[in-house]
């Protein structure tokens, strides 16, 4: 991250504190998290303060402090997707990659998240890996799934 | 740029006559369960067809939202006559255009069939999933794709706009959504009428509308369709709204886990933009009114009126005490008023068909129809749109085709995780807000997550106790601390650790944060625990006493694995969705 791509970035955005979370939205989607060095030009940015800034972004889930890994694998973790077995799709995921959500795997291949729901909940459980959704998930299949993305490296 | 009303009329006589009339269009359901199931794919096979015969010319291809039937994706019409395939392969479409297209034969083994009676039902009007519903809202999604406001045009949109704007006073407008009895969807049934009338009467230099589609109770997808699927009966429903109000300025805030929602959104405002619907001098009238944005940031809380509002401020989404009310005191200290997406896209059906039609359906005091996201174990998932006052038997059997493989029926959960649970003995009830809130449970946006014997109610509680703890924004103490602490509860009964006084304590603290919690979220977080407990108190003590899991659901207490929570024969499908 440079300075100068952080300047280009908030010149297209006005300087009240409503602009913040989007702003917050579009460095993330530019970087894939919320590099350190980003926190103190926004704050700049917007004439507040950096602790104002960090306390927004921790608020929200959608904001991440540390890059994430390769692929990102997302479990939907919605009601409907839990009495349909999400929950057994949901442990076997995490013993598959061998981390919590939040976490990515120490080669940097993964990143595990939840979501709450994914709005596809006919055909859960569902789970999501960069933006490809798999449905009606079986603990069998998980291990599967993930083969297919180590595959690919 | 359109700057007169009857430029409206002119434009849809246009549309329609330099629009070709193809003798079969094609027509795909195109939302989210689609996507995920294979709808791209679809749309691509069926390209390739048509090109390949060189039929594009004469053959329409419509891809829109979704149609509802979620569980029979990805699915497709073939008009005029309404042929309906659903779970279709892409390598099915070459037979479809072969049979259907080109000799108007139905194609049998694609015909859907009611797995109860074997019936086979070729037209989409004709399966019981459709026939019992009464598709107000969602109906035009069959018609509309949602990237051409022609299409909205044509399905009358902007006619209600025209009427309010050019016929009416903003006083007689809100009269008229108060006479409907139109109230919000957005789960709490606040007459819509009297709370613009109250947003209305404060005297300010500036007034805000919010729509509220931050819709985030899990298993619930019905604002989110709405938006994707026909977003300019929103913005429409917006536009009248602020003109009865007298607010020049909207929001749109929009989860972001609704990707789809948020893109049509924007696309259908800027359109309408372009044309004059939105900003300066409305079809040429004197009203300004523009609409901003908001994509939200994964806080749940934010369903929550203040707490939506500090996030469009761009703070934390902290909820504030209330009195004074959002109509009083909202977005940057002034009046505003929030409806959820739902809401909005009913106020040009009732400006357009008049309160008299609009107040004819439903219940005394429920009016109009009520969309559902009915999933979990139910044979027929998907999106229902159904007259106030449908009993809840006939949602889930008739239109539900009630529970899958054989299982039995156990209860339904309505309200999400502010809601309540319904058993068996409730089938007969007759759906209204009033009603819900008699029965222990609540209305909510309209989630309806139906279990079956495999289901543990004590497991769910501790899932929505999980889901409440996490979203608690953390600024009152009774709902930070409280629902940890029934959680921890729960944690301990699922894993066999739980004691007899257990159940009295979840009572008492689901007593205290009920009362003493700063807003919604904490004041509803305890209701499925206690809703449990009111009618499944013996699923807690065999947990507790037997260190039993009747549903077998709980694993430290069940020595097998247990199974049969989903059918062992579909396997998972990889679908494209971008």
């Amino acid at each position: 991250m440079t300075g100068l791509e952080m300047d280009d970035l908030l010149r297209g955005f006005g300087r009240e504190q409503k602009e913040l979370t989007q702003i917050l939205h579009q460095v993330q989607a530019e970087y894939g998290y919320i590099p350190p060095q980003a926190i103190r030009r926004v704050a700049e940015h917007l004439n507040t303060t950096e602790n104002e800034v960090y306390g927004v972004l921790t608020f929200y889930k959608a904001f991440r402090l540390q890059p994430r890994g390769k692929h990102l694998v997302t479990v939907c973790q919605g009601t409907s997707c839990h009495v349909r077995g999400g929950a057994r799709v949901f442990d076997e995921m995490k013993k598959e990659l061998g981390v919590e959500p939040g976490e990515t795997t120490p080669d940097r291949m993964f990143s595990l998240e939840t979501v709450n729901c994914l709005g596809c909940c006919a055909i859960g459980p569902t789970v999501v890996v960069n933006g490809t959704y798999y449905s009606q998930v079986s603990v069998e299949d998980v291990h599967s799934i993930i083969a297919e993305y180590r595959k690919r490296k | 740029m359109l700057t007169h009303p009857s430029q409206l009329t002119v434009w849809k006589a246009r549309i329609l006559e330099e629009r070709p009339v193809p003798k079969k269009t094609v027509v795909v359901s195109n939302g989210t369960c689609g996507r995920a199931s294979g709808s791209l794919g679809i749309i691509e096979a069926l390209g390739r067809e048509l090109d390949r015969r060189g039929l594009r010319e004469t053959v329409g291809l419509e891809i829109t939202g979704c149609h509802g039937f979620c569980e029979l994706e990805p699915n497709i019409v073939i008009n005029p006559e309404g042929i309906y395939y659903g779970r279709l392969k892409p390598e099915d479409i070459p037979t479809v255009i072969e049979k259907t297209i080109l000799k108007n034969r139905v194609v049998n083994p694609l015909v859907y069939a009611d797995p109860r009676t074997g019936h086979r039902y070729a037209l989409q009007k004709d399966i019981p999933f459709y026939r019992k519903q009464m598709r107000l809202l969602t109906e035009d999604n069959l018609r509309i794709d949602p990237n051409r406001i022609e299409d909205y045009i044509l399905a009358d949109g902007y006619q209600a706009l025209a009427k309010a704007l050019f016929d009416m006073t903003a006083e007689e407008v809100i009269r008229e959504v108060d006479s409907a009895g139109l109230r919000g969807r957005g789960g709490a049934g606040f007459p819509t009428g009297k709370k613009w009338q109250f947003c209305r009467n404060e005297g300010a230099d500036r007034r805000y509308i919010i729509c509220n589609a931050d819709e985030g109770n899990p298993g619930t997808y019905m604002d989110r369709s709405i938006l994707a699927a026909n977003p300019h009966s929103v913005i429409e429903g917006m536009i009248i709204g602020a003109y009865a109000i007298g607010a020049a300025e909207g929001y749109v805030y929009v989860r972001m886990e609704a990707p789809q929602a948020v893109q049509q959104v924007t696309i259908a405002r800027d359109q309408a933009r372009k044309l004059g619907l939105l900003g300066k001098s409305i079809l040429g009238s004197e009203f300004h009114f523009d609409i901003q944005i908001v994509e939200g940031a994964g806080a749940f809380v934010c369903g929550e009126e203040t707490s939506l509002m500090s996030s469009i401020e761009g703070r934390r989404a902290v909820s504030r005490q209330r009195p004074p009310f959002p109509a009083q005191s909202g977005l940057w200290g002034y009046p505003t008023n929030i409806n959820n997406v739902e809401t909005w896209a009913n106020v040009p059906l009732i400006i357009k068909r008049g309160a008299e039609w609009y107040s004819q359906i439903g219940t005394p005091k429920s009016k109009g129809t009520k969309i559902f996201s009915l999933v979990g174990k139910i044979r027929h998932a998907g999106q229902v749109e159904v007259p106030m006052g449908i009993r809840l038997r006939e949602i889930i059997y008739d239109i539900g085709g009630g529970i899958k493989d054989g299982k039995k029926f156990k209860a339904v959960q309505t309200g999400g995780p502010a809601g309540g649970f319904l058993p068996a003995e409730f089938l007969d009830l007759a759906i209204d807000y009033d009603n819900l809130v008699q029965a222990g449970s609540t209305m909510g946006s309209g989630g309806m997550i139906v279990m079956d014997e495999t289901t543990c109610m004590v497991d769910l509680a501790r899932h929505y106790m999980h889901f409440t703890q996490e979203e608690s924004c953390g600024k009152c103490v009774p709902c930070r601390v409280g629902t940890r602490q029934m959680h921890d509860i729960l944690v301990r009964i699922t894993r066999g650790e739980g004691e007899e006084e257990d159940l009295a304590r979840l009572e008492d603290l689901g007593d205290s944060i009920r009362v003493a919690s700063l807003c919604g979220l904490g004041q509803s977080a305890p209701n499925p625990v206690l809703s449990t407990l009111r009618h499944f108190r013996k699923e807690y003590v065999e947990h507790i006493k037997h260190k039993k899991c009747p549903a077998r659901v709980c694993k430290e207490l069940v020595s097998l694995p247990s199974q049969g929570a989903r059918p062992a024969h579909r396997k998972a499908k990889k679908r494209q969705h971008d």
